[in-house]
């Protein structure tokens, strides 16, 4: 027979068998072996560190994607060109139902990708030919540069490998000039200086390199790929190499591979929406119907406190 | 005026006089303590040591050093495995919380602060990737501005901005989770570790 515990409440201070216990004790030895723990597994497995990709190794190792890219910023057909809130106004962002919180948050971090990532490193050079077409671009109209960098950017796809691209009927207009001056800026490594120093000579705002990054057609992806940190390969809670990653984002990652998120042009925000229900949902689960009785319909507390319910039993 | 009206006494009264010396560092504790369950509670604190440990020598030299510097490498692996296990204990610890229905007995702020703690390291875990400057940071950064932006968070907290995302990390994140944590320890001892649950009762 168990005895029952119908006297204890456990609002109220214990006033039942004590044992011997040292606080301080406990916490240096927890530091202690935890500790051991850390330094022995630091030392066993390290940690990874590949290296940052850069503009210089971009444009280096996958030519034709980064000229394919500069021409697409030029075009206003990249990701970042029509992206929306907090970069520019050229998108709407995410909604949920009938609310767009990009939108009400507002362009706080402004970026015209064309003007951004191109033609704003390009002033920095000195080039007679580069300056001519920054002047011919900067002239037309925005319908005019349009259709000059949508030609050059599909026929620089079409062709698939060309880093440059004749133009005797003058249809890409000063496009051409324009990305190849761009592409030795980048295989220079002067790119890389030229977009992290335009707010500030002592770079800590990686913003526009990584969005110009970000955009690459293959190069940056199929890195990630190779690293299994794609968002169809749980890459969320992913590290690269065999090292364990942020695996507590399980759940996060999750929502992406399933539908109605897998295939929903609004998926960050019902994710992140969904997730920040959850979250309130563990905050408050002591105040939710069922969730708070199921530790006393499975007795996992039996196992925890064996031992007091085998001695309390032996004292009845 | 007695003291106790003014705001010193006021604090003094809201705080210091609500515990005994014996519930803050206490030598015993009720019989019922004693599982393994206890050890990852107390296992998490150790790991959080560790964790602010390295991490303030990683900040002492800069976010760079460890690229290029042996010792570097190592204290960076000492954070991440340090990272590693404070999130595994954290688990187990709140897993058995739930089992152990621990928020029984006015705790429910005890549990409240402890999942606070759970969501403030995610946070602060999450800025820490962000901030290896290596190719991991820049996809990590560049995939989860998406989710922040489209949140309208991303205006304000933004991923792809390392010098923002290393003060956060170094400075409010730490001091935020630290607070919480200190919280939720000055109410676990002030409300005393939960009983055991009553045959087929609360």
């Amino acid at each position: 027979m168990t005895r029952k515990l119908s006297t204890v409440d456990p609002s109220k201070k214990w006033s039942g068998p004590v044992r011997e216990y040292d606080l301080i004790k406990e916490l240096v030895i927890a530091v202690v072996v935890v500790g051991l723990l850390a330094l022995s597994l630091a030392a066993l497995f390290s940690s990874p560190d590949q290296k940052a990709l850069t503009m210089q190794s971009w444009s280096k190792e996958a030519p034709a994607d980064f000229v394919q890219t500069a021409a697409g910023e030029l075009a206003g057909t990249t990701t970042s060109a029509s992206y929306g809130p907090p970069y520019n106004h050229n998108g709407d962002n995410q909604n949920i139902g009938p609310v767009n919180l990009a939108k009400l948050a507002g362009v706080r971090i402004p970026i015209v990708p064309a003007d951004s990532f191109v033609i704003e490193p390009l002033k920095l050079q000195t080039s007679d030919s580069t300056q001519a077409a920054i002047a011919t671009w900067s002239a037309a109209s925005e319908t005019q540069r349009s259709d000059w960098a949508n030609a050059y950017a599909d026929a620089l796809t079409k062709d698939g490998k060309a880093l440059t691209l004749a133009d005797p009927t003058g249809k890409f207009g000063p496009t051409p000039t324009l990305v190849t001056a761009l592409y030795g800026m980048a295989t220079s490594g002067a790119l890389d200086g030229a977009l992290t120093t335009s707010d500030s000579t002592l770079p800590t705002n990686f913003t526009k390199p990584l969005l110009f990054l970000a955009d690459s057609g293959t190069y940056f992806p199929d890195k990630a790929g190779a690293e299994h940190l794609g968002g169809d390969q749980w890459g969320v809670m992913n590290e690269t190499g065999s090292w364990p990653g942020q695996s507590w984002l399980w759940l996060y990652s999750f929502w992406y591979q399933i539908e109605p998120f897998k295939s929903s042009g609004n998926a960050d925000i019902l994710v992140m929406s969904l997730m920040g229900l959850l979250s309130l949902g563990l905050i408050l689960l002591p105040l939710l119907p069922i969730i708070p009785r199921i530790p006393y319909w499975i007795p996992v507390h039996r196992l925890i406190w064996r031992n007091w319910y085998r001695k309390s039993a032996e004292k009845v | 005026m007695s003291s106790k009206q003014s705001w010193t006494g006021k604090v003094r009264g809201a705080t210091l006089e609500k515990f005994e010396p014996e519930d803050l560092l206490p030598d015993h504790q009720p019989a019922y303590v004693a599982s393994w369950i206890y050890v990852f509670g107390v296992s998490t604190l150790a790991a959080l040591i560790m964790l602010i440990a390295s991490g303030l020598y990683l900040t002492l030299e800069g976010p760079a050093w460890w690229h290029t510097s042996n010792v570097g490498h190592y204290v960076n692996s000492v954070h991440l495995w340090s990272v590693e296990l404070f999130f595994v204990f954290m688990v187990v610890h709140l897993w058995g919380k739930f089992w152990m229905a621990a928020w029984r007995g006015r705790r429910l702020a005890t549990w409240v602060t402890g999942c606070l703690a759970f969501f403030a390291s995610i946070i602060t875990g999450f800025t820490g990737y962000i901030i290896q400057t290596n190719f991991d940071s820049q996809w990590i950064a560049t995939q989860a501005k998406d989710g922040f932006n489209a949140m309208g968070i991303g205006a304000f907290f933004n991923t792809l901005n390392t010098g923002q995302a290393i003060l956060l990390h170094v400075s409010l994140l730490p001091l935020a989770l630290g607070a919480i944590v200190l919280w939720h320890v000055i109410l676990v001892r002030r409300k005393g570790v939960v009983p055991p649950i009553e045959e087929g009762g609360e």
